[in-house]
């Protein structure tokens, strides 16, 4: 079974994913996560969750549609190609647009 | 010669030293990975008990822990025949780790009563830094006890090294080793002799060729 560690390092700091431990059962998990984790005081605290357990969220509707709120959202390339057909000055473009 | 005190700190230091040898010996090679680090991690507490207990020796002797713990000819080691036996077998090393382990503690419990002060002190720190190696070694016979097939691998280990781990412990603390280890099973532990320590088991030499190779290639003194 797999395991996933968390761990806070100081009081008010939050949990943080450490790593994944590999075990046979709970008791396991538990003593391997105390050697590698908190051996050396290097935590206050941990946490161990069973794979399982964790609900991995990794496709998101793009309801809003705001893709020009982002870097990538709008083709300025494309519309720089339709805006120099129109002027018709394609073939004057740096680096050449004729082609695209 | 050397005084008694000489004589335990170096039986323990040597015990530590050979069993921290072993423990390392499954780096790299064992069952799964936690295993590798679990093993590995608690070889280098044995080699930093080790280390504590041979420069207590030393200052009396007038001498260096490294000298102790490399110098010496393989039958001058006063280390106990369990920690010198080679298993690389996960039910023998797994049996052996949790022998010693209690014998281990039977002994640093009755060393924190002594009239030295240093000894005393030592062994309660000792004491205290094998907390984990207690609880893993607990984890796994709870494990193996769960089993039919795990009991059964655990009985034939456990009785086959233990005339050795009887004699880790001097004679006034074996019948609490037999009680703990016979309480822990659930059963009676077969009446043998104890394998004491000062004759080594041939595996000790090959060990040694290894461990001190490193020490005697380079001259005496050599600064790294």
């Amino acid at each position: 079974m797999v395991f996933e560690v968390f761990r806070r390092e100081r009081k008010g700091q939050p949990f943080q994913h450490a790593g994944a431990i590999d075990a046979p059962d709970e008791r396991f998990a538990e003593i391997y996560a105390r050697e590698q984790y908190g051996r050396r005081q290097e935590s206050v605290a941990l946490w161990l969750v069973p794979r399982e357990a964790v609900n991995e969220i990794d496709e998101f509707p793009d309801e809003f549609e705001m893709k020009y709120r982002r870097v990538d959202g709008y083709s300025i390339k494309a519309r720089l190609h339709e805006a120099r057909e129109r002027a018709g000055t394609l073939d004057m473009a740096p680096g050449g647009d004729a082609a695209a | 010669m050397t005084s008694d005190r000489v004589d335990l700190l170096l039986s323990m230091a040597d015990d530590e030293l050979i069993l921290g040898w072993r423990n390392s010996e499954w780096t790299g090679i064992a069952p799964f990975l936690e295993e590798d680090v679990a093993f590995s991690s608690i070889a280098q507490n044995e080699i930093g008990h080790a280390r504590a207990l041979y420069e207590l020796a030393a200052a009396e002797l007038g001498t260096s822990a490294d000298e102790l713990a490399f110098d010496r000819e393989p039958e001058e080691y006063r280390s106990s025949p369990l920690v010198e036996l080679r298993r690389l077998e996960w039910a023998r090393t797994i049996a052996r780790h949790w022998l010693y382990e209690t014998a281990d503690e039977i002994r640093l419990v009755s060393l924190k009563d002594s009239d030295d002060a240093e000894i005393a002190g030592l062994a309660a720190k000792m004491d205290r830094e094998e907390a984990y190696h207690r609880m893993h070694a607990e984890m796994w016979i709870d494990r193996l006890l769960a089993t039919d097939e795990g009991r059964v691998r655990l009985d034939e280990a456990v009785d086959e090294l233990w005339p050795y781990a009887l004699g880790v412990l001097d004679d006034e603390l074996r019948d609490e080793l037999r009680a703990r280890v016979g309480a822990r099973l659930g059963r009676a532990l077969p009446e043998v002799e104890a394998v004491p320590r000062g004759v080594h088991e041939a595996e000790l030499a090959e060990l040694w060729e290894e461990m001190t190779s490193v020490r005697r290639s380079a001259p005496a003194g050599a600064q790294w």
